[in-house]
């Protein structure tokens, strides 16, 4: 739901039901990011009724574009930092059975059979 | 024109000046931009400047390019074992870290018991306090191999894993105490009859259960070889005296931890930021080693410089820290001791209750905040 004005379309405030600060935050710093925000928040009407209210000013393109670039910005960011966790783990697990083996080497003096090098 | 005594014949420019350095911050602004300063009385500086105009007077540009984070941003694995990690994530920004942490307290799904059926309870434990306690139990099951549950549907092997509670403690025994690997899965669904009103319908083969398993849940692959089971066997559930039985049956529902905190999949997540200790000067023998006992967590060591005998302090272990401020605590301590903390490295640690592996968690919390975003994205268009 878009609450602006009909000739200017650069400044509008938008209420989304169903979310709470996990997402208006992040999509808040985001907005922030980019260079055609003038003035960007959100708020929390009530507690117990789950919507927020995003404010969007911008300096001349509608409110509606940019916040659509900030959240698709963060889908790219949260991506980026999938895959970048995703081979991290997989490095520190690889690194760990490379040490796992050469301590097993280094224990069992006379059994070579079972390692592969 | 008469000109002001102070004005100069040509135009001068501050830009001109020799130390003015452009396109980079001053090093008191970029301390200020990158660090909280922990001080003895609070920490200052604590909010992040995101601001895409915010240094455009000096002629730097702070808005965010994805490159720039891309190739900025790291990950860094300290620890993983089956039920915790720890790992570093340097580049990104508390707002992101902080729906991470949400979303896996939160909203991750898993599967705890949510209807309790009783049949027989004669022990000390009321009825709902034991179903409160069933609940809470972790089980060790992959909840994205189950559908949710709502009101309209009526429970079936792919949305619900039934457990069956008997237990009896006979007469003349001592007490017994019921652990959590007491609960038998029974795969092929409820076994409690439901009482039907006409009698005479019930000509054909199976009497109605409270719950429609097609097939047995034990044909799906995942559950061939593994019974699903609570995580830990060992969570004292009831006790009974000598005489008291308890039978019932619990149903398994997926859930998310804003309804209820025993959805939860993780026993907790937090995240904390890189602490910095810097010595403003050289801090050499007697205090050396009065900073060094005054650290409760060993963060500082004394190395001993050769020749002339004299020992310095350094930092050794800067990530131990736990900013208690007991090395700025005394007098002039403040001007040779400086903690920082780095706003932009984050130790996140993420402890597992069983269901799913900590790094398995973390992804589908990044999975759900990127549904999050598309889901914003089309309401918009």
């Amino acid at each position: 739901m878009e609450h602006g004005s009909f000739t200017d379309n650069s400044a509008a405030t938008f209420s989304l039901t169903d979310e709470d600060h996990t997402i208006a935050n992040a999509v808040r710093f985001t907005l922030n990011q980019d260079p055609r925000v003038t003035f960007c928040g959100y708020s929390i009407p009530h507690p117990s009724e789950a919507r927020v209210n995003i404010r969007v000013q911008t300096t001349g393109d509608p409110a509606r574009e940019v916040l659509k670039d900030a959240c698709q910005n963060l889908m790219l960011m949260c991506r980026h930092v999938r895959c970048t966790f995703d081979k991290a783990v997989e490095h520190f697990k690889a690194s760990n059975a490379v040490k796992a083996l050469k301590i097993d080497s280094q224990d069992s003096s006379g059994d070579d059979s079972e390692e592969s090098e | 024109m008469a000109e002001g005594a102070g004005e100069e014949k040509k135009k001068f420019s501050i830009w001109d000046l020799p130390d003015v350095p452009m396109g980079q911050l001053l090093p008191h602004l970029e301390l200020q931009r990158s660090r909280v300063s922990c001080n003895k009385d609070a920490p200052i500086h604590t909010e992040s400047i995101q601001y895409s105009g915010a240094y455009a007077s000096m002629g730097i540009n702070n808005s965010s390019r994805l490159d720039r984070f891309s190739n900025n941003f790291r990950v860094e694995v300290v620890r993983l074992n089956e039920d915790d990690m720890e790992f570093d994530m340097i580049g990104i920004d508390a707002a992101i870290a902080n729906s991470f942490r949400r979303i896996l307290i939160a909203e991750l799904p898993t599967m705890a018991i949510e209807k309790v059926f009783i049949a027989n309870n004669t022990s000390i434990i009321q009825d709902e306090v034991l179903a409160h306690r069933l609940g809470l139990v972790p089980i060790h099951v992959d909840p994205r191999l189950f559908y949710y549950l709502s009101e309209n549907d009526q429970p079936n092997e792919k949305n619900t894993i039934v457990f069956k509670l008997h237990v009896q403690c006979k007469r003349g025994s001592p007490r017994i105490t019921v652990k959590s690997d007491a609960l038998k899965w029974l795969p092929n669904g409820s076994e409690l009859v439901k009482e039907t009103r006409n009698a005479a319908s019930d000509s054909s083969s199976k009497p109605e259960t409270y719950t429609y398993f097609s097939c047995s849940q034990e044909t799906i692959p995942e559950f061939v070889k593994n019974l699903i089971i609570p995580k830990y066997p060992d969570i004292i559930i009831a006790k009974l005296g000598p005489g008291r039985e308890i039978e019932l049956e619990a149903h398994a529902v997926k859930g998310i931890g804003k309804t209820h905190a025993k959805w939860s999949p993780v026993a907790t997540a937090w995240y904390r930021m890189l602490p910095e200790v810097v010595l403003l000067e050289d801090i050499e023998d007697d205090l050396a080693e009065e900073l060094k006992s005054k650290c409760p967590v060993n963060v500082f060591d004394i190395e001993d410089l050769g020749k002339a005998r004299r020992r310095r302090a350094t930092v050794a272990r800067p990530r131990a820290c736990t900013l208690c401020r007991e090395c700025i605590k005394g007098d002039d301590w403040e001007k040779r001791v400086a903690l920082h903390r780095v706003k932009d490295h984050f130790i996140f640690t993420i402890e597992s209750t069983g269901a799913l592996p900590p790094e398995v968690l973390f992804t589908e919390a990044m999975k759900i905040l990127e549904d999050e975003c598309e889901r914003v994205i089309t309401e918009l268009s």
